[in-house]
């Protein structure tokens, strides 16, 4: 890998910072740069949220990432997915969590979320809540869709299953197999994905 | 030794660690909060009996900051840039006065305003001191700029301030540390006039600031934060300013500027770079985040010269945070922008939180409120600002910390009534008192609803600096004992609360209500922290 540029997107309080930590030492840990920045104080209360999160082998200059320059977005949002369109390079990857947050009153129809979601031709979108709460705990639901962005990464996955021990390792055993559990499964839906597109 | 991943806020903190600062003081604020987090959760800033403190206010800090210089320790104050207006007297005074132990103002500013009320530039406001200002453009600058700070503050026995904004603040980096440096030893300034500003004095040391300005100046054109670099293409020559040269950079991935660059990290400007570069290119560019100062220094008000391009004459947008694409465009790139956001995409302001005590108490004032009419409630800078936005339309100004309480007792003076303040604890505490006793010492008729979620929320959660204090501090201050209502913001009290409301409204005079209730976010802190510690 040369280096990635990864947006990171959700609405404030759902965790997007525990994705960017854990592909932030996986990263480190292969020895490469990282830059990110982070979105702190009042949109943090229920707005929008985003991370620019750029790992390198070179030294990195900007801690923003230009538009259109994006390797990919990862949100745990659908329709949070979408507002960072400008800043996806044309090749680029969406991976996307289908579960909204409604916390407006004028979110837009879930259906032409979805459309415009699938208008990128290089997406993923996955029921993250859903294989998580499978896996035996809702909250892991971030690792789901961090697992399923782990094949454009450029990382082996054995990086990031260190980071989870790393960054769960004192919570517990158990809390570090379902974090990593839920890392498979995502990851899995996209290398079926790919598969099937050959 | 391993770089530590570190935010731009983190990386000073963790500077004033190793530097050997005694003592930091701050007052939350957005982007600046995290440095003096980071110095209180240190466990080395700990074990070095490094002092950390919340203030009640800005100045408050400033003014302790500068009694530990005075006392020959190495300080930090640190603040957001509206901050800086409330620190303004102590600031402005203390480049007169000058430093014993090592100080440094840290001034984060917001350009874009992601959590403010202005864009406001520190730089005009160091240049209006007249200190040295050191500008970082990484997480390892903001780091090493703390021990340079430290020693130029003492070579030169005066405050500096160093300048940053929030994209650096809140960006997190590779950060190498240095070798850590002793704190000082406890030493009394040697001349017990110098901190004695009457008149006969102060006009010797203001002279004295006068003429360091020309020493301030050298410092700057020999330090390793100012750097001059070579370009084949004299057709143009760019001046870029702290954060702004990575985003220069970023436009030349292999990093080969055609054209002469000067990189500033250190005011004033090194006279002799900014020289060279005019005397050598048909035009200047300037890149800064926040004002054009250095445009504007540069043009001066004849504008005569070579083209001087940047925020004044369009090339740059004249308000806003920088980014890469800017400095693209302004440099003549194409665009790179990707899909357009599909237009269903709505927009997601902030909002109060599920459960907030703020939702209960606003829905009271709201009732009690519908026979006199909306545009009578004067409010503050918190959480609660949030009240503006529907559902609630609770709320009518916003202004400045203590603002409501004031611009209340104006408002009723000119004979609204009733005329409402709604502020936070810790807002009243930061600005709030002192609008009261004016109010009281009037009897205007105001009532003024403290909200108290016993802690600074908007920031992290920060302790109220009067926590279990406000009632008594309100009689104190002399609102009298039977207008000052406690209640208690939740929804089952809904009917009781909005009967108190009526009431004090209604009441001309002096009233205070009270309402009462943690903050939701800093409850479910504490629940989760003693559910892990029953664990244990």
């Amino acid at each position: 890998m040369n280096k990635k540029d990864i947006i990171l997107a959700g609405v404030g309080g759902q965790g997007i910072l525990s994705i960017a930590a854990t592909i932030g030492y996986a990263a480190v840990q292969s020895g490469l740069y990282l830059k990110q920045a982070e979105v702190h104080g009042m949109s943090q209360r229920g707005g929008d949220v985003q991370s620019h999160l750029r790992i390198s082998e070179k030294e990195i200059a900007s801690d923003l990432i230009p538009e259109g320059k994006a390797d990919m977005i990862i949100s745990v949002e659908p329709m949070e997915s979408l507002r960072y369109l400008p800043f996806l390079n044309p090749e680029g990857w969406l991976i996307t969590n289908s579960k909204p947050f409604i916390n407006i009153p004028n979110y837009p129809e879930e259906e032409s979320v979805v459309q415009e979601i699938k208008k990128i031709s290089n997406h993923v979108i996955l029921d993250a809540e859903t294989i998580a709460k499978d896996l035996g705990s809702a909250k892991v639901a971030n690792m789901v869709i961090l697992g399923a962005a782990i094949p454009f990464l450029g990382l082996d996955f054995g990086k990031f299953e260190d980071a989870i021990k790393f960054i769960f390792g004192k919570k517990g055993e158990d809390l570090v197999n379902i974090n990593i559990n839920a890392l498979k499964a995502g990851w899995k839906i996209t290398n079926d994905k790919i598969k099937s597109r050959g | 030794m391993q770089k530590q991943l570190l935010l731009g806020d983190e990386a000073i903190a963790q500077g004033g660690i190793d530097a050997g600062m005694s003592g930091i003081y701050a007052y939350p604020g957005t982007p600046s909060t995290e440095i003096t987090e980071y110095v209180k959760a240190s466990k080395e800033a700990k074990e070095k009996g490094i002092s950390a403190n919340w203030a009640a206010n800005e100045k408050t800090a400033a003014e302790a900051s500068l009694g530990m210089s005075y006392a020959g320790k190495r300080t930090m104050v640190c603040m957001k840039h509206v901050g800086l207006n409330v620190a303004a007297d102590p600031f402005i005074n203390s480049a007169i006065t000058g430093a014993n132990g090592g100080m440094i103002y840290v001034v984060a500013d917001d350009p874009s305003m992601h959590s403010s009320q202005n864009e406001q530039d520190s730089r005009f406001f160091g240049k209006f001191a007249m200190v040295p200002v050191l500008e970082p453009s990484n997480q390892q600058e903001a780091y090493d700029m703390v021990h340079y700070g430290f020693e130029l503050s003492e070579k030169f026995e005066i405050p500096v301030m160093m300048r940053l904004t929030t994209r650096l603040a809140h960006s997190r980096a590779g950060v190498e540390r240095k070798k850590p440096v002793n704190q000082n030893e406890y030493k009394i300034p040697k001349n017990l006039k110098q901190f004695i500003l009457l008149p006969a004095i102060a006009r010797q040391r203001y002279k004295k600031l006068l003429e360091a300005q020309n020493a301030f100046s050298d410092e700057s054109q020999n330090s390793s934060y100012n750097s001059y670099t070579d370009g084949k293409d004299k057709s143009l020559g760019i001046i870029a300013c702290g954060l702004a040269y990575n985003y220069l950079y970023e436009n030349y991935p292999d990093r080969n500027i055609p054209y002469p660059v000067v990189k500033i990290g250190q005011y004033p400007l090194p006279y002799k770079f900014i020289d060279k570069i005019y005397e050598e290119c048909d035009e200047i560019l300037v890149l800064e985040d926040g004002y054009p100062i250095v445009e504007e220094m540069l043009k001066g008000f004849l504008d005569k010269g070579k083209k001087i391009h940047g925020r004044l004459d369009g090339y740059i947008p004249r308000d806003g945070e920088l980014n890469p694409n800017i400095v693209g465009e302004a440099l003549g790139f194409k665009k790179t922008r990707g899909n357009e956001i599909p237009s269903i995409v709505a927009k997601r302001p902030p909002s109060l939180c599920k459960g907030c005590p703020h939702i209960d108490s606003f829905l009271g004032l709201n009732e009690a409120l519908e026979p006199y009419g909306k545009g009578r409630v004067f409010s503050d800078i918190g959480c609660y600002t949030l009240g503006a936005l529907p559902p609630y339309d609770a709320i009518n100004t916003c202004v400045d910390m203590g603002a409501s309480v004031t611009m209340a007792k104006g408002a009723a003076d000119a004979g609204m009534h009733p005329s409402i303040a709604v502020i936070g604890d810790s807002t009243f505490t930061h600005s709030g008192i002192t609008g009261l006793l004016d109010a009281v010492n009037d009897k205007s008729n105001v009532t003024v609803v403290i909200l108290d979620n016993y802690t600074t929320g908007m920031t992290g959660g920060q302790p109220s600096s009067a926590f279990e204090r406000i009632e008594n501090i309100c009689k104190g201050v002399g609102v009298e004992e039977e207008h000052i209502r406690v209640l208690k913001p939740l929804k089952k009290h809904h009917e009781e609360n909005t009967a108190a409301f009526k009431e004090e409204l209604a009441y001309k005079g002096v009233s205070v209500i009270i309402a009462k209730r943690e903050c939701i976010q800093t409850l479910n802190k504490r629940m989760r922290q003693k559910f892990k510690d029953k664990k244990k």
